[in-house]
């Protein structure tokens, strides 16, 4: 399908879609603006015009097709994209009401503020204790008492404490790939971020282990902004308030989760949700 | 292991048992009407009907929504499915209540065609199914349910005799007729309720069993 047989969409907004079904969840106030963002790779444009508020302390889901676009999204709202060559944007983001792009704005202060976790688990050649207080020594922050806490609590925050409390010295290779992916989340919550994005979290790990992760996400909301992106449909209905739905870089639908699942606006929404194409 | 959205099951397995409880409510308070001849309580199950229209309304949209974004299967499945069914029975016997009640507000204006006896007595057999296939549901004893099924002939033959038994009295007194026709219309009513217990206990052998013994004689005859 080309982008020319595109329906023209216009960009939904949280106001223009608040007026869901009974039952959806109460929205919360907007944590991160995207205002009419493209997005170009050198010469290539792969986010046309984007504009979507994500709401703080829900859990948006990003789904679409390989290469619709919604990994590069998510890898702008940290500004991970700085780092690729011959980037260049159009438009806005705003967290909590100021834009990332100010220029006063310090990049690495912006990622500290935003928690990531990959697709497949990346935990440093260190200890469990070490890869949890990493960025805090970064930070030169080396007191014993407070990386103890933090250990503690980051741990117990991602649902893996019990399960390596006797063990926090030994390497963290020596982990379950279950156990290494909520390391990864422990890791990305040590330093209080505000946001956390989710870049397929779960696609590695085996359905236990899916559903340990889904039930942290659920746990996790209650403190975090969470973006997560996702292939699998099921995973999105369960652990996501609003779902976000891209196609070829552009935004097809944005709505509460019930919404997107049981009664999507459009068609190709529709497709893709019930696995007819993408 | 338990998972967030189990409590959205806990609830829709309570809506169902409340809807149960309060069919059962408005089939006794209706039948009670009529004999007591008590036009007040009579409107009360009339005004009740909504609760059960609400909460078959309710129940499907938690099935709808829990199939949308849960995907459950197996008994998951099974319940949910269950459940919206047993919802629209129960909701129907409350349209079957109030019908009995409207009635009952008509005979009240009228000295009595006969002392109410079997009708209470068909009345009682059919809550009493309805009793049985909530049980099955909450104990999934698949034997009570098995029970329900074979009793609905009982009620059957007490209707039947009942339409005989008016129909005579109209044959020789036509000023009974329009006394003899409401009550042959409860008659039906209470019939109607036994149906929609039957099949409650069928989808509730479904739910427990997997197994599917609607229209299958060698279950109804025991």
């Amino acid at each position: 399908m080309s982008t020319a047989t595109l329906p023209s969409t216009s960009r939904p907004t949280m106001t223009q879609t608040t007026t869901a079904s009974a039952g959806a969840p109460a929205l919360n106030p907007a944590y991160i603006q995207i205002k009419d963002f493209s997005f170009y790779y050198g010469a290539a444009k792969v986010l046309h015009g984007l504009s979507l508020d994500i709401p703080e302390q829900q859990v948006t889901a990003f789904i679409g097709p390989s290469g619709c676009g919604k990994s590069t999204l998510l890898r702008n709202l940290n500004r991970m994209n700085d780092l690729v060559d011959g980037i260049r944007h159009e438009g806005d983001i705003l967290v909590n009401g100021h834009s990332i792009y100010d220029p006063l704005i310090e990049v690495i202060a912006l990622r500290k503020r935003i928690g990531m976790v990959f697709q497949k688990s990346n935990p440093f050649p260190k200890s469990i204790y070490e890869n949890v207080v990493y960025s805090l020594r970064v930070a030169g922050r080396n007191g014993k008492a407070e990386l103890d806490e933090v250990v503690e609590r980051s741990l117990k925050g991602a649902a893996l404490w019990d399960e390596v409390k006797d063990r926090l010295h030994e390497s963290a290779f020596g982990l379950s790939g279950g156990q290494m992916q909520r390391l990864c989340i422990a890791r990305a919550i040590a330093n209080r971020p505000e946001i956390l994005l989710m870049d397929e979290p779960c696609s590695a790990l085996d359905p236990i282990a899916t559903a340990k992760v889904e039930e942290l996400i659920h746990e996790l909301k209650k403190e975090f902004t969470i973006v997560i992106v996702t292939h699998n449909m099921q995973q999105a209905a369960r652990v996501s308030d609003r779902t976000a739905f891209f196609y070829l870089g552009k935004l097809i639908e944005y709505d509460v989760t019930t919404n997107i699942f049981q009664n999507p606006a459009n068609a190709q929404t529709e497709a893709y949700v019930s696995g007819r194409f993408g | 292991m338990k998972r967030f959205f189990d409590a959205e099951l806990e609830t829709f397995r309570s809506d169902l048992v409340l809807m149960g409880e309060t069919a059962i409510r408005q089939v006794r308070d209706a039948v009670k009407a009529l004999v007591e001849a008590d036009v007040g309580l009579a409107d009360r199950v009339i005004a009740a009907d909504d609760e059960l229209d609400n909460l078959e309304i309710k129940i499907d949209n938690e099935a709808i929504r829990y199939m949308n974004l849960r995907a459950p299967i197996a008994t998951e499945l099974r319940l949910v499915i269950v459940g919206m069914k047993a919802s629209h029975d129960l909701e129907r016997v409350g349209d079957e209540a109030t019908g009995i009640a409207k009635r009952a507000v008509r005979l009240a204006a009228e000295p009595p065609l006969k002392p109410y006896v079997d009708l209470p007595r068909m009345a009682n057999m059919a809550v009493e199914m309805l009793r049985d296939a909530l049980d099955c549901f909450l104990k999934g004893d698949t034997d009570k349910a098995l029970a329900v099924i074979r009793r609905d002939k009982e009620v059957d033959t007490i209707n039947k005799q009942l339409y005989r038994e008016l129909t005579s009295f109209m044959i020789e007194r036509p000023g009974t007729i329009s006394r003899a026709i409401e009550l042959m219309f409860i008659s039906k009513s209470i019939e109607r309720i036994a149906d929609h217990a039957t099949n409650i206990a069928e989808e509730m052998i479904y739910l427990a069993k997997g197994k599917d013994v609607r229209h299958d004689d060698s279950v109804k005859n025991g």
